[in-house]
Formats: C-alpha cells, structure tokens, sequence
C-alpha cells in the first residue's frame, strides 16, 4: 500500500529513475535503499526525501510555520489513520471536516505534501461513505474531491463520486 | 506564540524541553488538561502552539520541530526519520506498558512490550557510533526520544536494562537542569507514569479521563509497600510447579481463589500485595529437558509463559508473577540456611539413597514406585502414598522400581544435611497456638497440622543429589542442591524481591504484615509446619504465615484431578471452549471444593449458567437498565421509598454484610450464594410491582414505577461491585452500562456494609445489553464428549498406563462384579447411606484399576488435540 503510494508520488514529482524499495516489520513499513548512506525508513521520511531530491521543497512549506503544519498533518496520516478503527474514522473525518471549514488545503494556500499523502490515506475510508455520510462531511468531501481533480494526483487511485447528482434533488416527479 | 500546556503531561514535557534547549522566546500558559485548546480537535490535546499566523500545531513533535527551526536548525532525513519512528513505533508500544504498569499494577512487566523498541533505538546509537543520535550536538530527535522515554527510564524499579541497552542509558539528558523544570516534580515515579498514561489515551478514550489525578495516586502508590494506619496484607497463591499445565483444581486450589480475594481486599480498600510464580527447580524439570532435548532453563523459560499465559486468561490478577530460578532465590535461600547452620538448627547424617545403575544417577522421590510399607498399595510413590497419603522414604518402599527405565535400583549411602525440625518443636508450637486461634484457619489446614504434630516431627534432609537447584553454599556439600521443599516456598520471599528492593518491609514485619496462604490442603504441612520452622530457625523477624487458606480436593465429573497423573481439564483447554473466563471463573468459584470435595461436571455448569447467570443475575440487572432506557429516556427516575420498598433495602443490605462477613473469613463460595440471592430478591421484587403496567397508567402509578425502577437499578449497581472479585469482566460492563463512576462502591464496601444510593435520580446510564449468554445442551454435550469424562493423562504417565496387564484384568473384572452386586444388594436393603457411600467409592476405585489394567485411556492428551 504504502509503496504504491511512493511510486505514485515519484511520477507526481516527475522522478526520471524510479527507486527500488522494501518493507520491514509486520507492519511493512517502507524501507529506501539509499546509494549514498544509510536505508531511510517510514513512509513520511522517505517521502520529504522523494521532495528534495525533486527539488520541490515547497511542497514541504515556504515558512517555519508552514513546514510544522505539514509536518503536523504527516504525522496525523501516519498516527491516526493507520490501521484505525471504525470509531477512530468518525473522529478523523469530524476533526478534518473542522479544520478545513475555512481552508482549500491541509497548511498554506498551495498543494503541499501533506495534502497528497492525506488524500492516498483517506482514499479508502472515503470510498466507503454513505451519500449521507458524505454530506455530513461536506469539507472533507469538497477538498477530496479538488485533490483527485488536481492534475497529476490520483495516479493509483480510481475517481471517487463525491457529490449527489443535484438533478433530482428535493422534486418528487 | 503561545504554549499551553498542562501539568504532569509528559507530552508538555518533550515541548518544554525543546523551548529549554532551543532558548526560542515564547510565552508557557499552564491549564488544565482537560481545556479544549484547538477547536478543531474533538478532544482536549496538550501541548498545543498557537502560532503568530493563528494557526494551531497540536502535534509535540511538530511543536518541537518549529521550535528547533525557530533558532535556525532544519531538521535533517535521519532526525525526520526518529521523529517519525517515535509517533509510529514507540509511542503505542509506550501506551500499551503504560497500560498494563497503570491500570494493572504490573509496573514488571513493561520491558516485555518495551524491549523491542529499545533495542531498535539501541541498534540505532551503536551503528553510528556518535555521542547523539543524529551526530555529535543535541538535536530535535534526542530531544523527543529523551522526554519520551523519561517517564520509564527514570523509574528505577523498572530495570529498564542499563545492560541491555547500554547506549541508550549512555544518552544525556539534553540539559541537566531540566528535571527541576519538570513539570510533574510533586509526583512519585508511578504517579508519573499514571499521569503519562492518562494523557495517552485521553486522545483516544476519554473516559480514562475520569481517573482523577488523585484517585491513580492513591491507587498506584499504595501498592507496593505496608503502610502504617492500614490493613497491610501479603497475599500468596502457592507456587505451580512449572512443567505441568494447570488444570482447573490447580486453578481454583490457589490462584483463582487468591485472585477473588485480592480484588476483594482491594475493594475493602486494603493495603495488598499478591504474589505468585512458577517453582522451577528439581528432578521433574530436568527430566522433562531429557525429554524434549532441551536445557532445564529452557524448559522453565517454555513452561513459564505457558503458566502466565493461562492465568492472564483467567484474569489473574498477580501484583507480580514470578519464578523461583532467579539470582535473589539464591542470596535468600543461602541466607537462611546459614543462619539456620549459625543457630544450630542443621544437622548432618549419611543417608541411605536408592540409585539406579542402569540410568546413572540416583533417583529423586517421585521416579521411584513400589509397594506401600503401611497399606501395601502396589504403586506408591517414593515421597507419599497416594492411597493411604502416608509419607514414605523411598528406600522404604517395597520392590522398588525406576519409573523411568523399570530397573530395580540399589541402596547407597550420601551425606546429607538436615533441619532440626524436634529441637524447633517448642517455638513452633508456641506460634501456631497463637496463629490458629487468632488467624482464619481453613478447619482442613488446622485438623492437617494438629496431626502432623501429633505423629511427631522428625528431621527432615534439605539437600539432594542433583544439579537443577539452589547450590548448597556449604563446602561439605557443593555438589548438591536444596531440597526443593526447603527452597520452593522461599520462593514467595525472592519473587517479592524481583518485585520490589523493599521486600524486607513485607516479609520482615510481623507486626505490621497479615500474611495469608492459598492452596489446596496436600500443601498445608509444608506451609503449617516445615517453611515456618525454617523461618523460625532463621531468627530474622520473618513475617510468618497469619491465615492458611486450604482448599479441599476438586473432581473431575466421577473421576479426580490429579497433577502427577494428569487426569482432568487443564487450563489452556478452557479458553478453546468458546465460554468466556468470567463464566468458568464463576462455575469453578461456584463449586469451589470448601470444607468438602466437590466435583466439576458440564451438565452443572450449563444449569449454574442458564439458571443462575442467565435467568436470575443477568435477568435482573438487564430488565433494571432496560426500563431506564425504554420508560424513563436513559436516565434514573426520582424514587419515593414506600414500606415495601424499604423492606427490599432492608433486605438487599443483609445480605450484602453476609457477604462482607463471609469474605471476610475468606468463604468465597458461600458470599456468592448471597450476591445471587439479592437478584433472586430484585427479579420478584419487580414482577410484583409490574412497572412495564404502571408506566402506562395514572400519575401515581407512574411515580411507583420509577421508584421501582430507579431501586432496582441501584441494586444493580452495588451488584456490579459485589460480582468484581468474581467476575471481573462482567462487573465491569455493568458499570459501563449503568455510566456508573468507576468509585461508586467505594463507601458500599466499607466496615460492615452499607447499601447506599449512588445513581440518583437523573443520572444518566450508557447503553444496555445483555450480559450472558445461554449454553445450549449440544454444546454442552460437544464438549463433554471432546474433553472426556474420559481421563488424560500426560506424556509421562502413557507409557506406565500402556503397561496392559491382562491377568490383573481378568482379577478386577471380577472384582468390580461382586462389588456391583453388592452395592445393589445394599441399595435394596435401604442401608445406611454412609456405608453405601463407601461401598460406591470401592467400586469406582475398581473400576479405575480395571480401566488402567485394559490400558485404556491412553488417547492423545487433549491439550495436543486443541488446534483442530
């Protein structure tokens, strides 16, 4: 899962020569064999390295501030919506949903890496949703909805139908 | 910029940290931690930055990310990579020690959950062999590994190992000053972990949140040590021996009854600690690494988690599970054995041995067999005769035989020393006059220990021919080993001592200790008699035994349990069943074996369940929530008492001081008796009053339902706490589904008891379902025929049962037919029930022999079966 995330990613960074990964641990974490060092490990590091090595640090955030927001929203992709429960998924989509009231994206204006990684994980849990469901989140659904339309995204990922089809809607015909 | 934070957060630790090494300017708000600091959160979360922008970082590491990129330092892949592996690694493995150190009170076993990650931080520091973890200066991700990690590390009884893990005990603190800034200074080390805990899973689950600060260092830091002004108790389950699984008398004999009454005590608000571990040492164990080709160590190492794992299942609920092959086994047991040599209390004799030449060694007790010398049974033990319970020296035996390779072994002598046990007479007595008749002594342990006395006491030899035990310290005799019935129960001393430093303060303070002793009664002479004459002898102000607690035999169905024959249910089985643990816990406490010989038998326990459980308890309590829900929208209606309704209470409240009086002298099956006779008395208490009528009728008749109502799911409230000590799980829900706060029954359980009020009208209970569930006759049936009625015997004794003796057979099966008849012929003649009784108990042991004799029984033991 988490590698074709990566791979996703690589071809959204315009990598040339895609790189080889493993996983470790029961929990198959990634692993980046890495030429010049060390192996990295953990899905979020290995994807800030993806970034600078496409030198495209702003997806990282322009600002102190902004990299800690990003940093903030990795984080919570990999602490809460890994591996979580069915009451785990109200409270995640209930605290994005809050959160991205007055907001087009995850930290600043722009397209940030935590937006791509957050929309990878959140994918399946939004595949699941209820029409209603999908109402009651209607922030979550309207910033899923821009990041799957956002060129060069999806990748892996099939389109989700976030909205109901208004024809209908309130006319009993 | 601003920082909440609030006390006692560890979290609110890694970030003060961070402002301290980092110098960046910003303004520390402390506030409670329950405040709801980002709006966005569904929870209170602290830390939380309120950036200039407006923004919120509620993540520590972020906040410490910006605080370090604030003063200029970026964070490099390698840091990113700690950072990331600490959220996603060691933080719910740190939650999950927490748990189990916090809410369970086995601080011991938090290195089990975080041995792994210390050892991947360990591996970390070693393979790149600088002074940091990220290079030779102090960066954000020593800063969050550090303060992370302060709350385990610095516990020091948690031995966290310096030896193990020696770099990352090497890494400095990032400033030493810090820990006067902490924020949780006024605690004690468990509180900190307490609090740690708390704010762990305050994120996940709040009702954790409702463990006041207060309460979790009341409840954690009275554990471990006596405490002046309090009911001290030391509580101890007798040691299992390691390479044989429990079965279920093993279970109800000591652990699971110690188990009720250290929930009990600790209901009572005593002061208790219950101790228990595996007795690993001697013959059994190295034969059993013969057998299976592995070292003694091994094999205790295999058992001892298999032990842990069937009384975790059972919800036995040790301070401290321990062993007996540890290093302070050794220092304890050497100990008093040179204060006994010191004081005189050892003396030397040649011992004439039984040795068997053809398997080289010389033979321990039990792998001897022979002919009885007192009752002539033909297979005694070497130790004891199972049939007359005469305790036999080997050598004393009839033609003998090695159990393991059927040889006739020979007569040698060795030197042996011996304790004194007729000089120690005198004190001894002295001590158990004053014991029984001031402590609660089971009538089996003092009737056992008057005859004991009675035959009079001779020396008895604590050393043995063998490498698997405590080294004898003494020079004449360093190739051999303690006795293990001289070492075993030191046992309780050394695993008190792997639990905490202080173990003097229990086992040292008589007069500030009650010492109470589970087991089932073929122990009591070693508990009554042998371990207190050796801790007498000591002369150390040993904290000797004040309430024996023995328990009489359990049966399986029409046969008996036996651990040297393995004939029964055995512990791993009884999770595979399908019935829950609280369930068999209530049948086995149910029929425990009190003041008499009972018997476990399925068809029993599927009627105890269904009438008892089902009908009447779970009936009761489920009806009481179910009205609050449907007729009064959730929450507790207000209550007028009318005479009747008193008369219940009045009712309800006798019963509950015969249960505290009963639990009190530790009848743990007879106070049961009274938690089902309270239901008994709601159950007709509501069908009289009929609320479900009521409810659709007048005012008045209204007002008389929810009395009804708002009484009977009070009771159902105090009943969750009298079922605690037995039924932990299934009070626990109650609880959950009444919304009752985790101290309601505090004050019900104090002095003699008191039924109190505590939900009152208004409150609001959570959702309710049923509690059990019915076990149906085939299922019963099912697992009659899968587990027996039928014997199992283990690995050893197959190859002695093989042992088909057709003659024998032919001899009993007459035998059986003559006494059939003649047990008939007395049913005929109506004769005296007891003399039927015995007549019946020959038959059914004929019967045995017979069955031994056909060499049946000898199908796979179920516990090889249980994967299927």
């Amino acid at each position: 899962m988490a590698l074709r995330e990566l791979s996703s990613l690589e071809k959204y960074l315009e990598l040339k020569k895609p790189n080889k990964y493993s996983t470790q641990g029961d929990k198959k974490v990634p692993v980046l064999q890495n030429n010049n060092g060390a192996p990295l490990v953990g899905l979020v590091t290995i994807a800030r390295h993806l970034v600078k090595e496409a030198k495209r640090t702003e997806l990282l955030g322009d600002s102190a501030e902004s990299r800690a927001v990003v940093h903030q929203w990795l984080e919570y992709r990999v602490t809460r919506l890994n591996g979580c429960t069915k009451d785990d998924i109200k409270t995640i989509l209930k605290e994005l949903n809050l959160y991205l009231q007055d907001k087009s994206y995850l930290a600043e204006n722009q397209l940030t890496l935590a937006d791509i990684l957050m929309y990878y994980g959140i994918q399946p849990l939004i595949v699941d949703l209820a029409v209603q469901e999908k109402e009651q989140y209607v922030n979550v659904t309207r910033w899923f909805d821009h990041m799957q339309h956002y060129p060069g995204v999806r990748r892996h990922l099939p389109p989700v139908v976030v909205l109901r089809n208004r024809i209908y809607t309130g006319r009993h015909h | 910029m601003k920082l909440f934070v609030s006390e006692g957060n560890p979290h609110c630790l890694k970030v003060l940290a961070a402002l301290e090494v980092t110098g960046a300017p910003c303004d520390v708000q402390y506030v409670n931690h329950d405040e709801t600091v980002v709006p966005f959160l569904s929870r209170p979360t602290l830390p939380a930055l309120l950036l200039p922008s407006g923004l919120h970082l509620f993540s520590p590491n972020a906040i410490c990310q910006y605080l370090f990129e604030v003063k200029g330092q970026e964070s490099s892949d390698l840091c990113s990579q700690w950072l990331e592996w600490e959220a996603t690694d060691l933080q719910p493995a740190l939650l999950q020690a927490l748990h189990m150190a916090v809410l369970q009170g086995k601080a011991s076993n938090l290195p089990k959950f975080l041995q792994g990650p210390l050892n991947y931080l360990d591996q970390g520091l070693s393979k790149r062999d600088t002074t940091y973890l990220t290079g030779e200066a102090v960066s954000l991700a020593d800063v969050v590994l550090w303060a992370a990690l302060y709350p385990v590390l610095s516990e020091p009884s948690l031995a966290l190992g310096k030896q193990t893990t020696p770099h990352v005990s090497k890494v400095q603190f990032p400033s030493h000053d810090i820990k006067q800034m902490l924020p949780f200074r006024v605690m004690c080390s468990e509180c900190v972990l307490a609090v740690c805990y708390m704010n762990v899973v305050a994120f996940r689950s709040p009702q954790i949140l409702f463990l006041g600060l207060i309460e979790i260092h009341l409840c954690v830091c009275s554990l471990s040590l006596p405490q002046e002004g309090k009911r001290n108790i030391l509580l101890t389950s007798a040691l299992p021996y390691v390479n044989n699984v429990p079965h279920l008398g093993n279970i109800i004999g000591c652990v699971l009854s110690a188990d009720v009454f250290s929930r009990y005590g600790r209901l009572r608000g005593w002061n208790l600690l219950f101790v228990c571990g595996t007795d690993e040492y001697g013959t059994a164990t190295e034969n059993k690494a013969r057998e299976e080709g592995l070292t003694p160590q091994q094999i205790c190492d295999k058992y001892h988690a298999v032990h842990a794992c069937i009384y975790e299942w059972f919800q036995i609920d040790f301070d401290f599970f321990g062993r007996t092959t540890t290093e302070k086994q050794t220092e304890i047991a050497q100990n008093i054995f040179w204060r006994l040599h010191k004081h005189g209390f050892l003396v030397e004799d040649t011992v004439e041995q039984l040795r068997c030449e053809s398997c080289q060694r010389f033979l321990a007790d039990r792998f001897v067999e022979g002919t009885c010398p007192h009752c002539s049974y033909p297979e005694a033990r070497g130790d004891q005769c199972d049939k007359c319970g005469r305790l036999i020296n080997a050598v004393e035996l009839r033609e003998p035989q090695c159990k393991v390779c059927r040889q006739t072994p020979v007569v040698r002598s060795s030197k042996h020393l011996f304790l004194d046990l007729p000089k120690l007479e005198p004190q001894l007595e002295q001590w158990l006059d004053r014991s029984t008749s001031t402590g609660d002594w089971t009538a089996n342990a003092k009737q056992i220990t008057r005859s004991w006395l009675r035959d009079g006491l001779k020396p008895r030899c604590i050393t043995r021919d063998l490498k698997w035990g405590t080294p004898v310290p003494h020079p004449d005799f360093k190739e051999k080993v303690f006795y293990v019935w001289f070492d075993a129960p030191i046992g309780y001393l050394s695993i008190t001592a792997n639990y905490t430093d202080q173990w003097e303060k229990w086992w040292k303070n008589p007069s500030q200790v009650e010492l109470y002793n589970f087991m089932a009664k073929d122990n009591v002479p070693f508990h009554s008699v042998v371990f207190p004459c050796s801790l007498l002898g000591a002369q150390d102000n040993y904290t000797l035994v004040s309430h024996l607690v023995a328990t009489e035999y359990l049966n399986y169905e029409d046969t008996k349990f036996s651990k040297s024959r393995g004939v029964g249910v055995f512990g791993d089985m009884a999770k595979d069943t399908g019935i829950p643990s609280d369930v068999w816990r209530f049948y086995l406490l149910y029929v425990r074996p009190e003041g008499q010989d009972s018997a476990f038998s399925w068809a029993d326990m599927a009627t105890k369940n269904n009438s008892e459980l089902l009908n009447n308890l779970g009936n009761f309590i489920n009806r009481a929530g179910m009205f609050v829900t449907k007729f009064f929208e959730g929450c507790v209606p207000p209550m007028e008492l009318q005479q009747e309704d008193k008369k219940l209470l009045a009712l309800v409240s006798w019963e509950l001081q015969q249960y505290i009086q009963l639990m009190d002298k530790v009848k743990i099956r007879d106070a049961l008796k009274h938690i089902l006779n309270i239901s008994r008395h709601g159950n007709q208490y509501i069908q009289v009053n009929e609320p479900w009528k009521k409810i659709k009728g007048g005012d008045a008749e209204r007002q008389r339902a929810g009395t009804v109502t708002g009484v009977s799911v009070n009771i159902a409230c105090l009943l969750s706490g009298m079922l605690l000590p037995y039924m932990p799980t299934v009070s626990q829900t109650i609880r959950d589904q009444l919304n009752a706060p985790q101290s309601c029954h505090n004050a019900m359980f104090e002095g003699t008891g008191t039924f109190v009020c505590t939900l009152r009208a208004g409150h609001r209970i959570g959702t309710v379902s049923p509690l059990f569930q019915k076990l149906e006759v085939d299922q019963i049936e099912a697992l009659k025929k899968r587990f027996g009625g039928q014997q199992v015997f283990d690995v050893y004794d197959v190859a002695m049962v093989n042992a088909v003796d057709p003659e024998k057979a032919k001899q009993l099966t007459q035998a059986v037919t003559e006494q059939g008849e003649k047990v008939r012929a007395l049913k005929a003649q109506k004769a005296e029930k007891a003399v039927v009784t015995a007549e019946v108990a020959k038959l059914l042991d004929l019967k045995k022999q017979l069955a031994a004799a056909e060499g049946k029984n000898t199908e796979p033991a179920p516990q090889k079966n249980k994967k299927k």
